[in-house]
């Protein structure tokens, strides 16, 4: 079958799209899952996870920033493509401290979430364990940083949403972190906002909304209740219509 | 504090209080007071009206701009491999022990601070040191304790030998383009005589491709920024050479300026920009006032600023922007974001800087090295040009040589030359390997030393690092393992986490604990690098450590256990900590000593 104007064909199935939309938009509307953590629907693509690479007409793109178009075979359920999402994802576990069990956002972390959507059993690489104090100062919400993974929505929430810039990626290599725009460098000294959308849109545990913890208890949670891959499209599609 | 104030407005001023010149206000801050303290990024993010976290992620992303107080001496030994063969480690090692130091720690006097930093593109008069910017060649044990004395004394930089300074041009071969005699402003007035249109066709006769290593073809790119929609175009110059092994752009910078300046105006005025952007690595500090001088000389005598040798409309200048330790400049969406004064990452791409660029206008960014011959073409035409090379590579490259040989230096071949003819100019004797375009290249080993130099064959930026049969090419791969960690963006997880979990294999096997499982995971690493990162530095990260191991196992075979694995976490030294608080270091304090 022939891709037409507004098809794009995904792992052989014809999807269509919008002009100016992503590849990563026409395949979560279109019902089929890409991977993604730094994507968001409401935020400009960033393309730093690397989660959604897929193959388009022979060649390695990340399905989040590559708009689709007319006539492209995209390659996304393959053996090679799994096993890199996978390594990712373990990547992303051993640079950080992830302890799943003793986090509070466990069974609403999309990283946790694709960990089982990867199939990884193992972090499989030696852990970092790098040192980062949390930063409890605020009110109602806590950072903890020990479970960033740079995607800098809250970078890009606070700043462009919020208009208070009071995140910021700092530092080179793994020496890249989250600082923050006070004089302390603490969250406390902000004027930062349970209410800001930047408190909203970390996918894993590192902004933590205090005193709901556990409000909602594990076992009853978003990828409790549905894996991220059916979670995920289902959103989209709804949000179509 | 109150002196730092009246620097930071003064800088500020100077630079009309700009935002996007950000780097360049820090830059020439710190190069006053000597670093960046708390209350300075605070006044200039102040100054400017942007968070002061804008100033920090600048100020922590560049290795040669300090947060903390470095030594009133800042000494960094140029960490090449090629210094590494003209003994460097042990040098710097001995300047840490008689000054009593601790690698990048800064002495209890705030007196001095000695560390390594990437190449310093001194490749070829190496082992090479920078101390505050400025490099120091040749370095010597005997040097060293010079250095040394000179530093306890506190003897100021100004008052050194000047011998220590001295820098080579060492042109061994040259060519069309350094051989023959230039005029000052000649390829200027030719381009004029050849109208807007005339020279880009002159470009297209040429088909001259771009020297920073991808080959594109100039006038293509030139007539897309032309062609782009837009009132303002930019012509940036690429010299960031920061790829280890490269130094040729540190030549053409030095001796034959006024073509480089003289190819972005011809470039401003094919594309129709009025300005252009020279971006200088931070590691050519010291060439900054000498080019300077020659801009205003070239003002002068009216190759620059309005009615360029009076033609009405060509009107074209240039500034000077300098870079601050780090390689990802290099990769010109990065080079542009650090033009703006933001942390040097890549942009997506597309859009390409030929639409969208420096500010978000159509900007042309060109290797030195193209824009120098861009004059050739402009002299002499595109036909002639095209005549010399090959059919899909015209001209001439010119290649840094350095390694195992006698003449380290500059060579200028027309594209074509076969290896062996390069080895052979400079008297390289028994040739093991060369590693051709700096470490995002590729190792040749003799049975390939019949290639040639060209686009279509052994495709290169510049670089000519030689290693003889007595090299260690393992030892090659995990410098330039290292290298990709140091230089690494952070920008995407494949890289960041990648070119580190890289360099840490690397080292256990260089520690006699590693076995097939690392090597399998390298490759596998290299793979996915390839394949996923968002720019050419992650995708190349992996190729020294694929073609060593392809090409020269027995130097990881000797390394590896024979076992299947080795855990990374040795429990005894684990218990180190443990045991220095317990006070005890008895046989029972130890786990499962060795058998």
């Amino acid at each position: 079958m022939s891709a037409t104007d507004n098809t794009i064909l995904i792992d052989e199935v014809p999807v269509p799209f919008k002009p100016g939309q992503t590849i990563l938009d026409a395949a979560l509307e279109g019902g089929v899952y890409i991977p993604h953590l730094c994507a968001h629907p409401e935020f400009a693509p960033h393309g730093s996870c690397k989660l959604c690479n897929v193959i388009v007409n022979g060649r390695n793109a990340s399905a989040c920033t590559m708009k689709a178009a007319a006539g492209q075979e995209v390659e996304v359920d393959t053996p090679d493509l799994h096993a890199y999402r996978r390594t990712l994802v373990q990547m992303l576990f051993v640079e950080g401290n992830h302890f799943c069990p003793g986090c509070e956002k466990s069974g609403n972390c999309q990283l946790q979430a694709l960990a089982y959507d990867s199939e990884m059993m193992t972090p499989h690489f030696v852990e970092f364990y790098p040192h980062r104090p949390v930063d409890a100062s605020h009110p109602d919400v806590l950072i903890d940083f020990n479970r960033c993974i740079q995607c800098e929505l809250c970078v890009r929430a606070s700043r462009d949403v919020d208009g208070k810039s009071v995140f910021a990626l700092a530092g080179r290599g793994m020496a890249s972190h989250i600082i923050i725009n006070s004089p302390s460098g603490k969250l406390g000294d902000t004027n930062f906002s349970v209410a800001d959308k930047a408190a909203h849109v970390c996918p894993v545990g590192a902004i933590l909304i205090k005193r709901i913890g556990y409000a909602v208890p594990i076992g009853e949670r978003r990828y409790d209740l549905e894996p991220i891959s059916e979670e995920a499209t289902r959103c989209a599609v709804e949000e179509v219509k | 504090m109150s002196d730092n104030s009246d620097v930071v407005s003064r800088v500020l001023e100077r630079r009309h209080g700009v935002s996007t010149q950000l780097l360049q206000i820090l830059r020439e801050i710190q190069e006053e007071v000597g670093w960046i303290s708390p209350e300075t990024a605070r006044a200039v993010a102040a100054g400017l009206g942007v968070p002061v976290t804008h100033v920090d992620s600048v100020v922590q992303f560049y290795s040669f701009l300090y947060d903390k107080p470095p030594g009133g001496y800042r000494i960094l030994f140029s960490d090449n491999i090629t210094d590494r063969m003209l003994g460097s480690m042990a040098l710097f090692e001995h300047m840490l022990k008689r000054l009593k130091l601790i690698r990048g720690e800064v002495s209890p006097n705030g007196a001095v601070s000695v560390d390594l930093t990437s190449c310093t593109g001194m490749c070829d008069q190496g082992p090479a040191l920078l101390v505050n910017n400025r490099p120091v060649t040749r370095v010597t044990a005997r040097r060293v304790d010079e250095i040394c004395d000179l530093v306890r004394s506190g003897v100021p930089l100004s008052d050194w030998p000047a011998e220590f300074f001295r820098i080579e041009d060492n042109i061994r071969r040259a060519d069309t383009l350094l051989g023959s005699r230039y005029q000052t402003g000649s390829a200027t007035r030719a381009a004029i005589a050849l109208g807007r249109q005339g020279m880009l066709d002159e470009m297209k006769r040429s088909n001259l491709r771009g020297r920073g290593g991808a080959g594109f073809t100039t006038s293509v790119k030139w007539e897309s920024c032309r062609n782009a929609p837009g009132a303002e175009r930019y012509i940036v110059c690429n010299a960031d050479e920061g790829e280890p092994g490269t130094f040729k752009d540190r030549v053409l910078l030095t001796s034959f300026v006024e073509r480089v300046f003289e190819g972005m105006a011809i470039a401003g005025f094919v594309v129709g920009a009025a300005r252009g952007l020279l971006y200088l690595r931070g590691e050519y500090r010291y060439l900054l006032e000498p080019l300077e001088a020659k801009l205003q000389a070239m003002r002068n005598s009216r190759l620059l600023g309005a009615s360029i040798c009076g033609a009405q409309g060509f009107d074209f200048d240039i500034e000077i922007h300098l870079g601050a330790g780090a390689y990802i400049c290099g990769e010109e969406s990065a080079l542009i974001e650090s033009l703006e004064g933001k942390p040097g990452k890549p942009r997506i791409r597309p859009p390409f800087p030929v639409t969208v660029g420096y500010h978000g206008k159509p900007t042309v960014v060109d290797n030195v090295e193209t824009l120098a011959d861009a004059t050739d073409v402009a002299l002499h035409g595109g036909r002639l040009y095209a005549g010399n090379g090959t059919r899909h590579s015209s001209g001439t490259k010119i290649l840094s040589v350095s390694g195992d040989c006698a003449r380290p230096g500059i060579y200028e071949y027309s594209f074509g030359v076969r290896i062996e003819q390069v080895l052979k100019d400079c008297g390289a004797g028994d040739v093991a390997a060369v590693q051709v375009s700096g470490p995002s290249g590729v190792c040749l080993t003799p049975d390939e030393f019949r290639r040639h130099i060209a686009f279509e064959d052994v495709p290169t930026a510049g670089a000519f690092m030689i290693f003889g049969k007595d090299r260690d090419l393992f030892e090659v791969a995990r410098n330039f393992a290292h290298f990709f960690a140091h230089e690494s963006c952070g920008f995407c997880t494949p890289c960041r986490v990648g070119t580190t979990l890289m360099r840490d294999a690397l080292d256990k096997i260089a520690d006699g604990r590693g076995s097939r499982y690392e090597v399998n995971e390298l490759m596998r690493l290299a793979e996915l690098l390839r394949r996923t990162s968002h720019c050419g530095l992650g995708q190349t990260a992996g190729n020294p450590v694929r073609d060593t191991w392809l090409k020269f196992r027995p130097a990881y075979e000797r390394r590896l256990i024979r076992g299947d694995f080795d855990p990374a976490v040795d429990l005894d030294a684990a218990l180190t900590r443990t045991r220095e608080i317990a006070g005890r270091d008895d046989a029972a304090a130890h786990v499962g000593a060795e058998a």
